[in-house]
C-alpha cells in the first residue's frame, strides 16, 4: 500500500506543480511589458470605445437604441450634422440650405462630391427613397414620426394615400431637395441628424429583399454600404464591431482616427476593469460607488455632465387614489431631492422639478413647488388621509436594474416616514414593464426619457392628450393647444421658450408627473481621446476624433 | 446492444417533442412582447412588426409554421436582432460554451478522479478527510460566488489573471474554467471515491492480490475501471449541468457563449431565439446522456448481458 | 446462572414490549455521534436556525432601516459586519436573509418531499405496468432541461414566491420519488408484507404501518441533502433576479449585491458567502452522516 501511496501523491504533486507552471506562464504571458490595447491604439489611430449594449441592427430606419445610434453615425451621414460644442446645425451631405420666409419650405443643396462606401454619389433622390422608405408602413418604422412635419408624411405612414408623390419631398435636380412642411416646426433641422432620416444605399437594399422587409441581411458586416466617414468590417455578436476609415468620404481629410472598436459592455464592472486594465478609450457609463474614488484621484478622466434626460415618477391618474392631485403633490413634496441626488446617486444627477431638463438649447424651466414635508402632510389629510391612515397599499413600478432599485428604495422610506404611507415596489423586466405602462396597468411607475433632438418639444409632446407616450391618463385642452398649435407656429425662439414655460407649468401644477432628476452623461474617458467634447445630447461625431499618445502631450 | 441503443434513442424522441411544444406555448403565454418600446408606436407600425413575424396569425398557426421549419432544420429569424437567423447566432456561441464546457469538465476530471481515488485508498483518515473536503467547497460554494470570489483574489487583489473575456487576453481562460468545474469536481471526486470503495473490496480483486500482482496494477487496471463506472454515467447529467452552469459563469465573466444568448434571450423575450435555444439545449443533453448510458453499458458487462438476456 | 423466573419474564417481556425500529435508530445515532463533519453540521445548522428565527430579538436594527448619510461602511463595533450602500446594518440582513433562503429550503424541499415519496411509494408498491409507466414518465422529466425552463418559467410569469417554491419542488422531486419507489419495491417483496396483504390489510395501511417507517430512513438522508440542493437553486435564481425580490432579500440577493460592489466593499460579498457556504457545508456533512448512520451497507467499511 505504502508503495502505490507514495506513487500516487509524486503523481498528484506533479500535477499540481504543472498546473500552477501553467498558471503562471499564462498569466506572465512571456517577460516582457507589453502595450495596452489602448496604448496601441494611440499609436495605430484605433479608438477602442464601450459601447454599453450589443446593437441589434444597423439598419437606421429601424434601430431605436443608443449603442445603435453611436455606430450607426459612424457609418452614415444625414444632410445636416451638430456642431461637436454647440449642436447647432452644420452641413452634412447637403452643402448649403434655404429656408422660405414662412419656415415651410426647405431647400438643401446637397455636395456633388458625397459618395457611398462602394462609389456611387450620393444623391437627392437617394434622400426621397429612403424617406419613403421610412415612412413605408409596412416596415414598421418606430421612428417615423420624426418625418411627420413633412406634408403628407403622416398620411402615407398611416397608409391613408399610397403615392409617395403627394409627400411634400421633391427631386428638383439630382443635387437638390426641397421640402415642405404642413407647418413650420422649428426643429426641423435638428431632426434631420437623427438616424431615422439617414439615407440608405437603395441598391443593396433591393438585392437583399423588399424594402419594407426588415429581416434581410443587408446590413451586415460584408454587406452594408453607407455613406459616412467609416465603414463596416467586422462584427462579431456579444465580441466587437469595427468600422474604418473610409476613403470615399468626401471629407476624409479631416478624419483622424483609422478605426473605431465598439465593445458591448453591459456590465458595469466589467467595463470599467477593461478601462482600468487599457482596454477601452472610453466607456459608456461609471460604477456609481467609485465615482467619489476617481474624482479624488483621477478628475481629469472623469467627464460628468448634463444630459437631456429626465428620471421621474409617473402617476395612473385614472386610479384611485391617484386621481386626487392633492395625492400626488403630497407624494411630490415629500421627496428630500437633495438627500437622492447626494447619497444614493453619489451627485451624478440634478435634482429636478420639471420635466425638461434646464438648458435645453437655452431653455430652462418653470420650479413650482419645494420639499416642503409638513405642506405634503396638510395636503394629504385634506385628501382624506390624515397622517397616511386608511391610504391603500399600492406598488410602484420600475424595470430591473439597480439604480432604479436603490431609488425606489429610498423612496419608499421617505414616503413611509414623512407619510406613514407603505409602498409595495415591484421590478419587472423591461419588456413586461413597458407593457403594463401602456396597458395603464400601475399604480406608480418610473419613467425615464431622453430626448431625441434639443428642444423642449421632444418632452413636453409625450403629454398632449392621448398621446402615444403619455400613458398617465393626463389631458388637458390649453397644454394641447399650445404645444400643437401655438407653439411650432412661433418662430421667435425667445415667445416660444415663453410658451413652453406655461405648457410645464400646466403639467407640473397638475403633478401627473413626479420629477426626480435629470440625467448626466458619466464616461470615463482616456486622456488622448481628443475632438469629443462633452455636450447635452451626449453626441460624438467620430470624423472629429484624434488619438494623442499621452507621453507627446506637453 | 444496438437493440438497446435503438430503444433508448427511440424514446428520447418524445422528449425533444415535448420540450419543444411546452416551450413554444409558455414563451407565448408570457406578458410583454419583444416589440414594447419606451418610445410609443402607432397600431399601424405595431400591426407592421406582427406580421413581419408571423405574429398576428394564431398561435395553433404558428406553431405548425415553426414546426414546419423545424424539420427543415430552419429555427427562424432572431426577434432581438433582424437580419440574423438563430442558427447563425447558436452556431456563433456554441463553440466558446463548448470549448468552456471541456475546459471545465478537464478540471472536474482531473481534479476530482485524483481527489477521490487518493481519498479512497485511506478511507477515515486525514488523506480522506481533507480531499473530500475540499471537494465539499465545489458543491457548497455556487458558481457564482466562487466565480467573484476567484476574481477578486487573482484579478483584483494579486492581479495574475483577466477578469472577463474569452480569448482576447492570455490566461483568461483560467478562472472561469476552474469556477465551473469546481462543482463537478466535487461530485466526481466523491463518485470516484465510493466506486472505488466499492471496488477495492470485492473478491475479483482479491484473487489478483493473491496472484502476487503489485498494488500499483491491481488499482489501475482492475480497479480503476470499475469504480469509475459511476463518473461515466454521471458524464451525461454533468454536461447538462455544465451547460447549465455557463448562464452563471458566462453572465459573470462576460464570455460570448451560448449561455449568455440564453440568458439575454429569455430577458429580451427573443421567442424565436429561445425557443431554437432551447430546442438545441435539449436536444444535446438528451443526446449525451444517451452517449453516456451507452458508454457506461459497454463498459460494464453486467448491465450488457443483463438488456440482451431481456429477449 | 442464578436468574430467578421472574427476571427471566420481565426480560423478556420488556424484549418484547420494545417497537422493532429502536435500536436501528439508537444505533444510527450512535454512530452519528462519531461522525465529527456531522456533529458540526448538526450543531451549526441548528445554531445558524435559531439565530435567524430569533434576529429581531437579536438584533438592534431593522432590516430595512437606512442610514443613507452614513453609507457603506467595514465592519466596525456599532455594526459588527459592516454597512451596505444605504447604511442597512449588514449582519441582520444575514440573519433575515437567511430566514428567506432556509424557509425557501424547508418549504420547497417539503413539496418536493411530499410528491416525490407519494410518487414513488405508489409506483413500487403497485408494481407491474402502472410503475413501469411511472418511472417512463420520470425518465423523461429527468431528462428536461431544468435549469432552461425554471428560467424561462420565472421570466414568464413573474416573480411570485409560490411560483418559486413550486418550480425548484418540481426539480427535485424526481430523485426522491426514483429513491423512495426503489426502496418501496424493496420493501414490498418482504415476507412479513405479504403476509400482511393475506392477512386482508389494505394497501393505505400496509404503506403506512410498514413500508414508510422502514423507507423513513433514505428519505431522511435523501431530505437532508436535497435541502442544500434547493437553497443552491433558489440562491442562483435570485442572483439572475429572478427569485426573490426586493425588500425581501435572501442570502442569493445579498451575494448578487455584494458582487457589484466587490471591489470597494468586499464585506458585501464575503459575510453573505460565508454563510451560505458554511450552511450549505453543515447540511451536506449532515446528510453524509446520516446516510452512513442509517445505511452502514453503503461506502466507508
Amino acid at each position: 500500500m505504502t508503495d502505490l501511496k507514495s506513487g500516487l501523491l509524486a503523481h498528484f504533486r506533479a500535477g499540481i506543480l504543472a498546473v500552477s507552471a501553467v498558471i503562471l506562464l499564462s498569466a506572465c504571458g512571456g517577460g516582457e511589458p507589453q502595450l495596452t490595447r489602448v496604448e496601441q491604439g494611440n499609436i495605430d489611430g484605433v479608438l477602442h470605445y464601450g459601447n454599453g449594449a450589443e446593437p441589434k441592427g444597423l439598419d437606421p430606419h429601424i434601430v431605436t437604441g443608443v449603442p445603435e445610434n453611436h455606430i450607426v453615425s459612424a457609418l452614415f451621414e444625414g444632410l445636416v450634422g451638430k456642431h461637436p460644442e454647440t449642436l447647432e446645425p452644420i452641413p452634412g451631405v447637403a452643402e448649403s440650405w434655404e429656408i422660405s420666409p414662412d419656415a415651410r419650405r426647405y431647400t438643401f443643396y446637397l455636395r456633388e462630391d458625397a459618395r457611398w462606401h462602394n462609389g456611387d454619389p450620393v444623391t437627392a433622390e437617394d434622400f426621397r427613397w429612403s424617406w419613403m422608405r421610412l415612412l413605408t408602413p409596412a416596415l414598421g418604422a418606430q421612428y417615423n414620426y420624426h418625418l411627420f412635419p413633412i406634408v403628407n408624411a403622416e398620411a402615407y405612414a398611416n397608409g391613408e394615400i399610397t403615392d409617395f408623390a403627394e409627400v411634400g419631398v421633391t427631386v428638383l435636380d439630382p443635387f437638390t431637395l426641397q421640402v415642405d412642411l404642413r407647418e413650420p416646426a422649428a426643429y426641423f433641422l435638428q431632426i434631420l441628424d437623427h438616424y431615422s432620416a439617414y439615407p440608405v444605399h437603395r441598391a443593396t437594399i433591393e438585392a437583399f429583399g423588399d424594402l419594407s422587409d426588415r429581416l434581410t441581411p443587408w446590413a451586415r458586416e460584408g454587406n452594408l454600404v453607407g455613406n459616412g466617414p467609416f465603414r463596416l468590417t467586422e462584427w462579431q455578436i456579444n465580441s466587437h464591431v469595427r468600422v474604418e476609415k473610409a476613403e470615399t468620404y468626401w471629407d476624409a481629410d479631416t478624419v483622424q482616427l483609422n478605426a473605431v472598436v465598439f465593445y458591448p459592455t453591459e456590465n458595469l464592472v466589467t467595463e470599467d476593469r477593461m478601462f482600468r486594465d487599457g482596454q477601452l478609450h472610453f466607456t459608456a457609463e461609471i460604477v456609481l460607488d467609485k465615482i467619489p474614488v476617481y474624482q479624488a484621484e483621477q478628475p481629469e478622466i472623469v467627464r460628468i455632465v448634463p444630459w437631456l434626460g429626465s428620471y421621474y415618477y409617473m402617476f395612473n391618474t385614472t386610479r384611485p387614489p391617484f386621481d386626487d392631485v392633492r395625492v400626488r403633490k403630497a407624494l411630490a413634496m415629500t421627496l428630500d431631492r437633495d438627500l437622492l441626488v447626494e447619497s444614493v446617486m453619489q451627485g451624478i444627477v440634478d435634482p429636478s422639478y420639471a420635466l425638461v431638463p434646464p438648458d435645453t438649447l437655452g431653455y430652462f424651466p418653470p420650479k413650482t413647488f419645494e420639499y416642503d414635508p409638513d405642506a405634503a402632510r396638510a395636503l394629504l389629510a385634506e385628501a382624506g388621509y390624515p397622517d397616511g391612515e386608511g391610504f391603500p397599499e399600492f406598488e410602484l413600478l420600475y424595470n430591473t436594474q439597480e439604480s432604479h432599485r436603490r431609488i425606489a428604495v429610498a423612496i419608499q422610506q421617505m414616503w413611509m416616514r414623512e407619510l406613514n404611507i407603505p409602498t409595495q415596489l415591484t421590478n419587472q423586466e423591461r419588456q413586461v414593464y413597458l407593457e403594463n405602462q401602456d396597458n395603464l396597468n400601475y399604480d406608480v411607475s418610473r419613467r425615464g426619457w431622453i430626448g431625441d433632438y434639443v428642444d423642449p418639444t421632444t418632452f413636453l409632446e409625450m403629454y398632449v392628450t392621448d398621446g402615444g407616450n403619455n400613458k398617465t391618463g393626463f389631458s388637458d385642452p390649453r397644454y394641447d393647444e399650445i404645444i400643437l398649435r401655438e407653439a411650432p407656429a412661433t418662430l421667435d425662439r425667445d415667445k416660444r421658450y415663453e410658451l413652453y414655460k406655461e405648457a410645464e407649468t400646466i403639467l407640473i401644477e397638475a403633478m401627473a408627473i413626479l420629477p426626480i432628476y435629470t440625467y448626466k452623461t458619466k464616461h470615463l474617458v482616456d486622456p488622448s481621446v481628443k475632438g469629443m467634447p462633452p455636450n447635452i445630447m451626449d453626441h460624438y461625431n467620430f470624423k472629429f476624433i484624434s488619438l494623442e499618445p499621452v507621453s507627446d502631450q506637453g | 446492444m444496438w437493440r438497446f441503443l435503438g430503444v433508448r434513442s427511440l424514446q428520447a424522441i418524445p422528449v425533444i417533442f415535448v420540450v419543444i411544444t411546452v416551450t413554444f406555448f409558455l414563451v407565448r403565454a408570457a406578458p410583454g412582447g419583444p416589440f414594447s418600446n419606451e418610445k410609443a408606436v402607432s397600431p399601424q407600425v405595431q400591426a407592421a412588426l406582427e406580421a413581419q413575424y408571423r405574429l398576428d396569425q394564431s398561435m395553433l398557426q404558428q406553431y405548425f409554421s415553426y414546426m414546419a421549419d423545424l424539420l427543415r432544420g430552419d429555427l427562424g429569424p432572431s426577434f432581438n436582432f433582424p437580419g440574423r437567423t438563430v442558427n447563425e447566432m447558436i452556431f456563433q456561441g456554441l463553440p466558446i460554451t463548448a470549448e468552456l464546457g471541456f475546459y471545465a469538465l478537464l478540471v472536474a476530471l482531473i481534479i476530482g478522479v485524483l481527489a477521490g481515488v487518493i481519498a479512497s485508498l485511506k478511507p477515515n483518515t486525514a488523506q480522506d478527510y481533507v480531499p473530500m473536503s475540499l471537494a465539499m467547497v465545489g458543491i457548497c460554494m455556487p458558481s457564482f460566488l466562487l466565480g467573484p470570489m476567484l476574481v477578486l483574489i487573482f484579478g483584483i487583489w494579486l492581479d495574475l489573471l483577466p477578469v472577463s473575456g474569452w480569448g482576447a487576453a492570455p490566461g483568461d481562460k483560467v478562472l472561469p474554467s476552474i469556477t465551473l468545474g469546481a462543482m463537478y469536481a466535487a461530485y466526481i471526486a466523491r463518485l470516484s471515491r465510493s466506486g472505488m470503495l466499492e471496488v477495492m473490496s470485492q473478491d475479483y480483486l482479491r484473487t489478483a492480490r493473491a496472484k502476487g500482482l503489485p498494488e500499483r496494477v491491481v488499482v489501475i487496471k482492475h480497479a480503476l475501471r470499475a469504480g469509475l463506472l459511476p463518473v461515466i454515467s454521471y458524464l451525461g447529467p454533468a454536461f447538462a449541468g455544465l451547460l447549465s452552469g455557463s448562464f452563471v459563469v458566462e453572465t459573470v465573466f462576460q464570455i460570448p457563449g451560448l449561455g449568455r444568448f440564453y440568458v439575454q434571450a429569455a430577458f429580451n423575450r427573443d421567442y424565436t431565439m429561445i425557443l431554437g435555444t432551447t430546442t438545441f439545449l435539449a436536444t444535446l443533453i438528451v443526446a449525451f446522456n444517451l452517449l453516456s448510458d451507452f458508454i457506461a453499458a459497454w463498459l460494464n458487462p453486467r448491465l450488457r448481458y443483463q438488456f440482451q438476456k431481456k429477449k | 446462572m442464578s436468574q430467578s423466573a421472574s427476571d427471566l419474564d420481565q426480560i423478556t417481556t420488556a424484549a418484547d414490549a420494545m417497537p422493532r425500529g429502536v435500536s436501528l435508530w439508537q444505533d444510527a445515532w450512535v454512530r452519528l455521534r462519531k461522525n465529527k463533519l456531522a456533529m458540526f453540521g448538526l450543531v451549526f445548522l441548528a445554531v445558524m436556525i435559531l439565530l435567524c428565527l430569533f434576529a429581531p430579538l437579536l438584533t438592534p436594527y431593522g432590516y430595512e432601516e437606512q442610514n443613507l448619510r452614513l453609507g457603506a461602511i467595514p465592519p466596525s463595533a456599532a455594526h459588527w459586519l459592516g454597512t451596505d450602500t444605504f447604511g442597512r446594518d449588514l449582519l441582520t440582513r444575514i440573519l433575515y436573509g437567511g430566514r428567506v433562503s432556509l424557509m425557501v429550503g424547508f418549504i420547497a424541499t417539503s413539496v418536493a418531499l411530499v410528491v416525490g415519496v407519494t410518487y414513488g411509494a405508489i409506483a413500487g408498491y403497485v408494481g407491474g405496468r402502472v410503475d413501469a409507466m411511472m418511472m417512463r414518465l420520470v425518465d423523461i422529466l429527468y431528462a428536461l432541461p431544468f435549469m432552461i425552463f425554471i428560467v424561462l418559467l420565472m421570466v414568464v410569469f413573474g416573480r411570485n414566491l409560490l411560483l418559486l417554491f413550486l418550480a425548484i419542488g418540481a426539480v427535485e422531486w424526481l430523485t426522491m420519488a426514483r429513491i423512495v419507489r426503489g426502496q418501496v419495491q424493496g420493501i414490498r417483496q418482504q415476507e412479513y408484507v405479504e403476509a400482511a396483504i393475506s392477512l386482508g390489510l389494505s394497501p393505505a395501511a400496509i404503506i403506512r404501518k410498514h413500508v414508510i417507517p422502514n423507507v423513513l430512513g433514505p428519505i431522511i438522508v435523501y431530505t437532508t441533502l436535497t435541502i442544500p440542493n434547493v437553497m443552491l437553486l433558489e440562491a442562483f435564481l435570485s442572483f439572475l433576479g429572478l427569485g426573490i425580490q426586493p425588500p425581501m432579500s435572501s442570502w442569493g440577493l445579498l451575494i448578487s449585491y455584494g458582487v457589484e460592489t466587490m471591489e470597494e466593499y468586499p464585506w458585501l460579498l464575503i459575510f453573505p458567502g460565508i454563510s451560505l457556504t458554511l450552511t450549505l457545508f453543515a447540511l451536506n456533512f449532515l446528510g453524509d452522516g446520516l446516510r452512513d448512520a442509517l445505511d452502514p451497507k453503503a461506502s466507508r467499511d
